[in-house]
């Protein structure tokens, strides 16, 4: 009797005790991942930081007057900081970084200093300026390797909880990538609303116009579902579905989405006059038969269809057989960079494969656009005199308050990079410098 | 009157020098496919045609086969040098004429290309031929080594593959099971965080944000992203929201936060409701 109870209590406690440890075990588990992941993020943004940092150097060496300099370096000085503080919660203690910890800390001081300075009474000498282009080179080679590291790490899968092991156990034959990725960048020392303002300003928007222009009476369910089956180009009604949107949007819409096999599409539709917003059309892509161009002539014809006018393209791009066009407003020769949409085209047979008029719709309204006050001539003056000026446009932007203004855009050449700057087109302000990439090394074919 | 037949003969002599022209011109270009070549182009065309124009002198950046900047104002140069119209575009008489001034040596350009080495190909250059460079990649006979070699893609503005590859991560871990448009959904919803001002403003800040998203959680962000994620990623960046700048999704299957019932709801795409 006494033996059965005694070994009741024992296996209680053993299974007990298992449970206790697969708990254990699994906790342990999460707090790995949530540290892994500490780790990963300040990885990421550190890359993320110094190519910003890069870009920002860059659009300020462009730069011409000083009430745009001034914010600009202040921001690679925040950056730079940031930059720092992501090193600093890698888990490179055992590392020696201290170079790429020096260059950022020189970045930061060089900025500050002359960003607290009255650049107006007392500008960039040609020292500082050369100080800045030699910044400017070692950032651009920081960032390279730093990318190259991030590419390897993300194609491998590689953690940084092993990093730290591999340090910590100091093996000799140490194989790690990140970690020989790291040497590498600390030897190429030896030798700074930050919401992405690199990216381009198409788009922007400013609240008080929104979704101004959807014009014409309101459409039922029934409607819709029509005018998709038109825009999907299917003819029965069998394998499409429409519902209304919720409280939550903008405007309301109606999501009108066809699921067909390999093809499928999905498309959004103002309620208010029944206008596509948005359209996707998933399906695979066979083998390239037209060209970019070409599939630029589809587009066109596509936006004359739905009467949308005097649009003009602005950019173009290929990806994966895919041709993708911006295109912008286009009122009388000036370009107006916040009503843009942009249209997807299958280059394997010419298919329309995507729509957006989002930005068009919620931006565009009849404007009163003024006579420029100052002439070409005298706005090309504003522009950094080593830039060379190859082309320009009249356009209207919004400026960093949100206020549309017509601008002078010049695109001009330094030093092997093109910029995108533009001159206000009333009082010769510098509104806006960017630098302009879009291609970027292969990683993958670097290996 | 002889001036008559004179001016008559004239316009003769004229009208066949013009037959003569306009029969030379629609000659296909030898070694250029068909295409309209312009920018954001990519292939074998936009090679040929940064190899011809550093050939003659306009182009000084990486023969990598694609049509950026650089490759455009090169274009453009040539265009104004040689008096055709300036458009950026390398159509039927500007290929014409850039493969009449040119010389376009392609077996060693693919080489160059292939094998990854720092070459350039600019014109009077001796002995091309045989200056084709061995495995050192030393090219004599003039060809410089000064740009680098690999190929380059195309990204959008202000991204890095890098960045859409960690994006495409995010949005195979938290949508793979969901249609296309439901994972440029998601995408939508991490951009239009970076955009917010109440989330981080990078694409790691938002992704790795602690208690953000489940996938980063549990680990099935280091699941490898299939294409369609990466495409999904792509198409987010490029502008398309097909949430209607949603900040929040949740499955209300598995929503186990009271609050996220309360936020104001747009759609339903797939299993995830999106919401402000």
């Amino acid at each position: 009797m006494f033996r059965w109870i005694l070994i009741a209590i024992l296996t209680l406690g053993i299974a007990g005790t298992a449970v206790w440890g697969y708990q254990e075990h699994q906790e342990k588990n999460e707090i790995l991942i949530q540290a892994e992941n500490t780790y990963q993020r300040s990885f990421h943004e550190l890359s993320y930081n110094i190519d910003l940092l890069h870009d920002k150097i860059g659009t300020s060496l462009a730069m011409n007057s000083n009430q745009k300099l001034s914010p600009q370096l202040v921001d690679i000085w925040r950056l730079s900081s940031e930059a720092l503080s992501n090193v600093g919660q890698l888990p490179l203690g055992l590392l020696p970084f201290n170079k790429t910890e020096e260059f950022l800390s020189n970045i930061g001081d060089f900025t500050y200093r002359t960003a607290v300075r009255n650049l107006e009474d007392n500008p960039l000498s040609d020292e500082e300026t050369k100080s800045l282009e030699d910044l400017y080179k070692q950032s651009g080679n920081i960032k390279d390797e730093l990318r190259q590291v991030q590419h390897i790490a993300l194609e491998n899968n590689l953690r940084w909880m092993d990093v730290q092991l591999a340090l910590a156990n100091e093996d000799e034959q140490m194989d790690n990538t990140i970690i020989d990725g790291f040497k590498t960048v600390e030897k190429k020392v030896e030798g700074f609303a930050e919401s992405n303002v690199d990216s381009s300003i198409i788009g922007t928007s400013s609240k008080e116009h929104q979704y101004k222009f959807l014009n014409g009476d309101k459409i039922n369910e029934k409607e819709a579902l029509v005018k998709g089956k038109k825009l999907f180009n299917v003819k029965n009604e069998d394998n499409i579905t429409v519902t209304k949107s919720g409280e939550g949007a903008d405007v309301s819409m109606y999501s009108i989405s066809y699921r067909n096999g390999d093809k499928n599409a999905y498309m959004d539709m103002s309620v208010q006059g029944g206008h596509p917003i948005t359209l996707l059309v998933d399906r695979p892509i066979k083998e390239k038969k037209l060209s970019l161009n070409e599939g630029l002539k589809k587009s066109e014809e596509y936006l004359k269809k739905f009467d949308f006018e005097n649009m003009t393209i602005f950019q173009s791009n290929e990806y994966n057989n895919i041709g993708v066009y911006s295109f912008l407003y286009n009122e009388d020769g000036v370009r107006v960079y916040s009503d843009a949409m942009e249209v997807k085209v299958g280059l394997d047979n010419g298919d329309i494969l995507g729509f957006t008029a989002r930005n068009y719709f919620m931006n565009h309204t009849d404007r009163d656009i003024p006579e420029p006050k100052i002439s070409k001539s005298e706005a090309e003056e504003a522009v950094n005199p080593n830039v060379d000026i190859q082309e320009d446009f009249l356009a209207v932007i919004d400026n960093d308050l949100g206020e549309e203004v017509l601008t002078y855009e010049f695109l001009g050449v330094l030093d092997n990079e093109t910029y995108r700057i533009f001159v206000n087109a009333m009082d010769g302000k510098e509104e806006k410098v960017e630098k302009l990439d879009g291609k970027e090394i292969n990683y993958a074919g670097n290996m | 009157m002889t001036y008559k037949k004179l001016f008559l003969l004239f316009i003769i002599i004229i009208f066949l020098f013009i037959g003569l022209q306009a029969s030379n011109q629609p000659k296909p270009v030898s070694a250029f496919s068909e295409q309209v070549i312009q920018q954001g182009a990519v292939g074998d065309d936009v090679i040929e045609l940064q190899a011809r124009l550093q050939y003659l002198g306009f182009y000084n950046g990486k023969i990598d086969g694609v049509f950026g900047w650089g490759t455009y104002w090169g274009l453009r140069n040539y265009q104004y040098e040689f008096g055709l119209e300036i458009d950026g575009l390398a159509g039927q008489t500007t290929k014409q004429k850039l493969v009449d001034a040119s010389n376009y040596d392609e077996k060693y350009v693919k080489e160059q290309i292939k094998q990854g080495r720092k070459f350039t190909h600019y014109g009077g250059v001796d002995n091309k031929k045989q200056s084709v460079p061995n495995k050192t990649g030393d090219a004599g006979g003039g060809e410089e080594a000064e740009t680098t070699n690999t190929a380059s893609v195309n990204v959008p503005q202000g991204y890095s593959q890098n960045d859409i590859q960690l994006l495409a991560n995010a949005v195979y871990g938290e949508a793979r099971g969901e249609p296309y448009v439901g994972q440029v959904a998601v995408a939508a919803v991490i951009l239009n965080r970076i955009e917010s001002p109440t989330f981080p403003n990078n694409a790691s800040g938002v992704i790795f944000e602690p208690r953000a998203f489940t996938a980063v959680a549990d680990g099935q962000i280091w699941l490898t992203p299939n294409e369609t994620a990466k495409q999904a990623v792509l198409d987010a960046i490029n502008g398309w929201d097909p949430t209607g700048n949603a900040l929040y999704y949740f499955n209300p299957d598995t929503a186990t936060s009271a609050w996220i019932w309360t936020r104001p709801q747009i759609k339903k795409i797939g299993k995830h409701i999106f919401c402000k």
